[in-house]
Parts: structure tokens; sequence; C-alpha cells
């Protein structure tokens, strides 16, 4: 089944039948600029050094691969690695993406950056990078989300981004995306978007999937030095897909290696209740792509829900779509109670305060690690750490922070 | 013959512009869908859009968001425009009001409702053609076949930063009439009409025999006396939803005569 799997997207813009662009024709002609320019970036030797000269020497990669004894011992089966990007400066993936993009737009002679953000790691990274490259950066982030995120909106502006409140719709990412989109449809001369996810119409998941898949190239080498061979069981979890793609993406063509996606379960299958779009959606278009969607039958967008920030996405990555109807990623998810008991043991066990987007993966890793035996290695890119959740983990557990 | 084809050739016969209002359907209410339908057909619209809501229009400005908001929130579903859009059309015929309806979509409602469904639907209701804006030309060439089969027109819509040799692949599938939209950005009321649009209207005349019309911030006679010599007709949306808005506080007669005597100042503006 691997032999014939698409590694870039054809000239439409899919995976298989996925991805595409379904958006307003304004944006057409900034998407073919971009399409174009990444294209030569990719081939651009000096491009390529600048990014990771950056990704060395100010992300700080790369990123460890650790031996998480204790959970391994608790799982009592195979022997389980955690990728560290919750090392990476900002404390998650999402800043690979962000110099990246960030670069890209330098290079496209780009005046003005935007971005959307839900609980606001990707703002951070973005506001992060614009410091650093000297962009005037707003970022739009849902009315409900910037009043259980404070500590983010406060980073963002410290950096001197500036954070406009999107009141429409749900008040969340998705609407954030939205508000993201329309102020580039009326800009798109001298502002770049750099979009969070490896979502969005074509080039963006695929430009976002390759700027995160240093994740899983390093995993990759790290591993085989470090235990003498590939993991049996790659995982991670996956809200829009951007830390999973770029985890996934170096194994896909590893045909004895498992890979398994971890969505938000929630507080269970019921609409609304999850954001475990690959589990319980179907395929639509949301956000310029076609994918698996969580939507009515009316083709509206659905509410979702999870304990996790960074999950609630009612979409997901074109590319995961493609990997899940290829069978080549096996999707799953973990609920809200499971993700914050994995919160604890992580913690507890380990000395790591996961992000809660990670810890649904973690969960689903020791799952794993369980029913297999000392000899294989399940590898779970860790990828962000958990202060951020901090309040709102005290929140849902009754005590307070206040 | 093409309704919308033959509406632009009466107005041609009579030396007139179109005048092309939206409104969002179930905004306030369907019923009021329908009443506001039939105002805007008695007070001189060429050809009526009508929106369906939808959750995330990207394309859309505060103001038909919110009207899409609203409608959504009260529980709209397809198939109640798709039935109110039937009354109407089948009241005005009785009427002998030849006025026709284009569908404003959104591809992700398209998709899932389910293409060749929705085509019937929309064929039942009495709709001309289909405006859908998150559907590049790239994409649309499987549902331009079949809503050429099923003699529906698709309009395309060209931007000011459509390269020219992009906006001949558009013109190449479009029908009905062209959607010129004025500047780079998305739907809602603007001050002036850009010197560029004038150009590109010019440069686009040339090209294509099919009518152009102008929409993306026009609300003021002013606009349409300015357009009148550049275009065939004008797409007002954002300026008539904002007197809907107002039904809740005003009630529903206030709105239409409010759209109606908008209506009528575009219209003479157009054509006097």
């Amino acid at each position: 089944m691997n032999a014939k799997l698409q590694s870039t997207p054809d000239a439409m813009g899919r995976f298989g039948l996925f991805g595409g662009r379904y958006v307003p024709e304004t944006l057409i002609e900034a998407l073919n600029e971009l399409t174009t320019e990444y294209e030569k970036a990719c081939k651009d030797e000096a491009f390529q050094q600048e990014f990771h000269r950056y990704l060395n020497e100010y992300v700080g990669r790369p990123s460890r691969l650790y031996f998480a004894e204790r959970l391994t011992k608790e799982a009592g089966g195979a022997k389980i690695l955690l990728k560290r990007e919750d090392l990476n400066h900002t404390g998650a993936h999402k800043i690979n993406n962000s110099i990246g993009q960030a670069l890209l737009a330098k290079r496209m002679g780009k005046k003005r950056i935007i971005a959307e953000t839900g609980a606001g790691q990707h703002g951070v990274a973005t506001a992060t990078a614009c410091a650093l490259f000297n962009f005037p950066c707003r970022v739009y982030m849902g009315e409900e989300d910037i009043r259980r995120q404070k500590l983010n909106v406060f980073k963002m502006q410290a950096m001197g981004a500036e954070v406009c409140p999107v009141t429409t719709g749900s008040r969340t990412l998705r609407d954030a995306v939205n508000e993201a989109m329309r102020d580039w449809m009326s800009t798109v001369g001298d502002t770049h978007y750099i979009i969070g996810s490896a979502v969005g119409p074509h080039p963006f998941p695929w430009i976002v999937r390759d700027f995160q898949s240093v994740i899983g190239k390093e995993s990759r080498e790290q591993c085989i030095a470090q235990t003498g061979k590939l993991p049996k069981v790659v995982v991670a979890s996956v809200g829009g897909g951007s830390n999973a793609a770029g985890m996934f993406f170096p194994f896909i063509h590893d045909k004895d290696v498992e890979i398994v996606g971890v969505e938000a379960g929630g507080r269970g299958p019921k609409p609304g209740g999850n954001a475990a779009t690959l589990s319980h959606g179907a395929p639509g278009i949301l956000h310029g792509a076609f994918s698996y969607v969580l939507q009515d039958t009316d083709g509206q967008t659905a509410d979702v829900h999870s304990v996790s920030a960074g999950l609630d996405y009612p979409g997901v990555g074109p590319e995961h779509s493609y990997w899940k109807d290829t069978g080549r990623v096996k999707y799953t998810n973990v609920n809200d109670e499971e993700a914050l008991a994995g919160f604890d043991l992580c913690s507890k066990l380990e000395g790591i305060l996961p992000a809660l987007e990670t810890a649904h993966a973690v969960v689903e890793a020791m799952r794993i690690a369980s029913k297999l035996t000392k000899d294989d290695v399940v590898l779970v890119c860790f990828s962000g750490r958990g202060d951020k959740d901090c309040y709102e983990i005290a929140r849902v557990t009754g005590e307070s922070l206040e | 013959m093409n309704a919308i084809d033959a509406a632009f050739e009466r107005l041609k016969t009579g030396n007139k512009k179109a005048f092309i209002p939206f409104i969002a359907a179930g905004d306030p209410d369907i019923e009021s869908t329908k009443e506001l339908a039939k105002t805007l057909a008695k007070n001189g619209a060429s050809i009526i859009e009508i929106g369906f809501p939808y959750s995330d229009p990207i394309a859309d400005g505060p103001v038909i968001q919110a009207a899409y908001t609203r409608a959504l929130n009260k529980g709209l579903k397809i198939e109640h425009i798709l039935k109110a859009i039937a009354e109407v059309s089948l009241d005005l015929e009785k009427e002998k009001i030849l006025v026709p309806f284009v569908a404003m979509v959104s591809m992700s409602i398209i998709h899932r409702f389910g293409k060749d469904k929705f085509i019937e639907g929309c064929l039942k209701a009495g709709f001309s053609g289909l405006i859908i804006p998150d559907l590049p030309v790239e994409e649309s060439l499987e549902i331009a076949k079949d809503l050429k089969k099923a003699g529906l027109s698709l309009i395309l819509l060209v931007t000011p930063n459509t390269p020219k040799e992009r906006a001949l692949l558009i013109l190449s599938a479009c029908s009905g009439f062209v959607y010129c939209v004025s500047v780079s950005g998305i739907t809602g009321e603007r001050d002036k009409i850009p010197e560029e649009l004038l150009k590109n209207l010019a440069w686009l005349r040339k090209q294509t025999p099919l009518p152009l019309c102008v929409g993306f911030g026009i609300s003021k006679p002013e606009h349409a006396k300015v357009l009148r010599d550049h275009a065939d007709g004008v797409i007002v949306g954002s300026a008539i939803v904002k007197h809907i808005e107002t039904a809740e506080k005003v009630g529903l007669p206030a709105v239409k005569t409010a759209i109606a005597t908008l209506a009528e100042s575009l219209v003479s503006a157009l054509n006097s």
C-alpha cells in the first residue's frame, strides 16, 4: 500500500482526493505566488541553510529524544521515547513553522504578517518570529480564547504583536481563521498569512508539513542512533495536525513502522462533544480545503469540544485525510478524562508537564506500549509543555490558581 | 433561453442597466425573505441574489456574516430556502413579473447537501443560476458541466488582482454575467469607485460578450451613476442587508419601504 503514497500535492494541490483550493478568487494569485516562491525556496540551498541555522541557534534544535523510563515501566511493555518539542523556544513545535514561514515572507518581500491562534501557542510563536525578523504582526484570536489564555495574550503583546479579538460566530479558533482570511483578502499585496496548522488552501498544508518535518527527520535518526532500529509505532496528537504531519511524514515510506494519530475524544462521540474529525466526521470543505470535517447535513460547521484548546478544531489537514483513506495512518481518540489523567501521570512519573494536546498522545502511546514487548519502541511526539494549561486544568479539577 | 440571458436581452432592448440586489435567506426569517424578494422584484430588481447562509463565509464582510448568523441561529435549513423561493417564483409568475433568482452559495454547502440533489432543488425552486464564491475556476469544471446540462448559469468572479490570462480562462467558463469585484477584499459598503476598476471593465468588455456587473462595496446612487457607462449592472448587498437587520426593531413594513426607496434610487441612477 505504501509504494505509491504521494509525498507532495499534485498539480491541483491535492493529496489523493483531499486538499485543493476552495477560496475566493481574490486569494488565488497570492496562493499562486506563495506556491512558486515556496518551490524555489525548497531548491534554494541558502534558504534551507538559513532556516536550519535559526532552528538550531534560536529555537534550540535538534530537540532531545528522551527515553521515558518510568512511563515505560508503568505501561509494562515497549520502550517509550519522547520527542521533546516542549523544549523548543516558546515551548512547543509551533515555532518551527513560524520561523520557516516568516523567512518565506521575507523572501517574498512582504511587509506585514497576520496569523490566527486558538490557545495562543501559534500566536506566540508567530509574534516571536515577527520580533526576530522585524515584521509588524497582527494575531486574530477568539474573544473566548483571549479570556482563557491571558498569559499568551500578554506574551504576544510584550513581543510587539497586536492581538485582535474575534467576536463573530463561536469566538474561537475557527472564527479566528475566518477573520485572518478576511484580513488577507484586503491586504494580499503586502501581507503574508502564517497559518498555524497543516490546514487551509494549497500550498499551506504542504508548507506547514515540510517546516514541521524536522521533527520526524530528527526523531528517525535519533531513534536509530539510540536503539539501533526504527520504532515499531509512532504516535502524535492531531488537531489541525501540524505536529503529527511533521512527525509522521519522514516515516511514511517505512512500511514496518505503524503510525497512529490521536484526536480529541472530548466528552464522547455525540456531535458537539468532541473534536475527533477523522473518527466522527465526513469529507467536506472547510477553510479552503477538501478534507474530513465535522459538519451537519447542510454543510454547516459543527460545534466542537475538547479540554485541550489546541485540538478544539472542526477540521483536519488534508494529508491526514489522505493517510486515513489509504490506510497508512490509523486515527483514534482519547477523551478529556483520560487526557487529564495522562497529564497527571506524566507529570508525576517523569517530572514533565505535558500540554493537554500532548497528554492525548502520551495516553495512547502507553496503551499501545502495554501490548508490545520490551524490544519494541514506541515514539511519541511530545508536542508542547503544559504550563499554558495549568489554569484550565486547575479549573476543571476544582482547584484555583487565582 | 436561460432566464438570466433573457433578462439581459430585455435590458439591452430597453437600453437599461441591471440592478441586482442581494438578500440573505432566512433573515430575519424565511417568511420575511419571501416578502422582501417580492418587494425588490416589484421595485426595479432585474435579477435577485439569494444568499444561502453559511457558518464560515470567508468572502463576506461583517454585515452579511451577521445576517447569516441570525438566520442559522433560527434553525434555517437549505430545504426551507428552496421551498420559499419556489413559492415566490410561483407568485411572481402569476403576476407576470420576470425576475430571475441566483443562488449565492458556498461549495461547502453544495458538497455536503449533495451536488446533484442541490442542482435539482435549485431547478425546482426556480433558480436560474449559481454564484459559488469559494469555487475558483480550476475547481469548477465538474459542476459547470452539470449546471450547463440543467440549464443553470454559473456566474464567476473576476477581481482586481486577477491576471489577464486567468481572466480569459474565467470568462470562458462563465455564463449569465460576469461578477466584477470592485476591490480586493470582502463584501461591504465603500465610499469610492476605484479608477482601476473602470480600466478593467473596459478591458473585459473587449474580451467577452457577457454582461459585466459590478459588486462589493456598491451602495449609493453615486456609485451607480459612475458605473452605468462602464458596466451592464450593479450588485448591491450589504447596503440592503443593513436595512433588513433593523427588522426586529422597526418592523418588516418599514424595512420594505426602506429597501424599495433604496432600490428606486439606484434604478433611477442607473438609467437616468
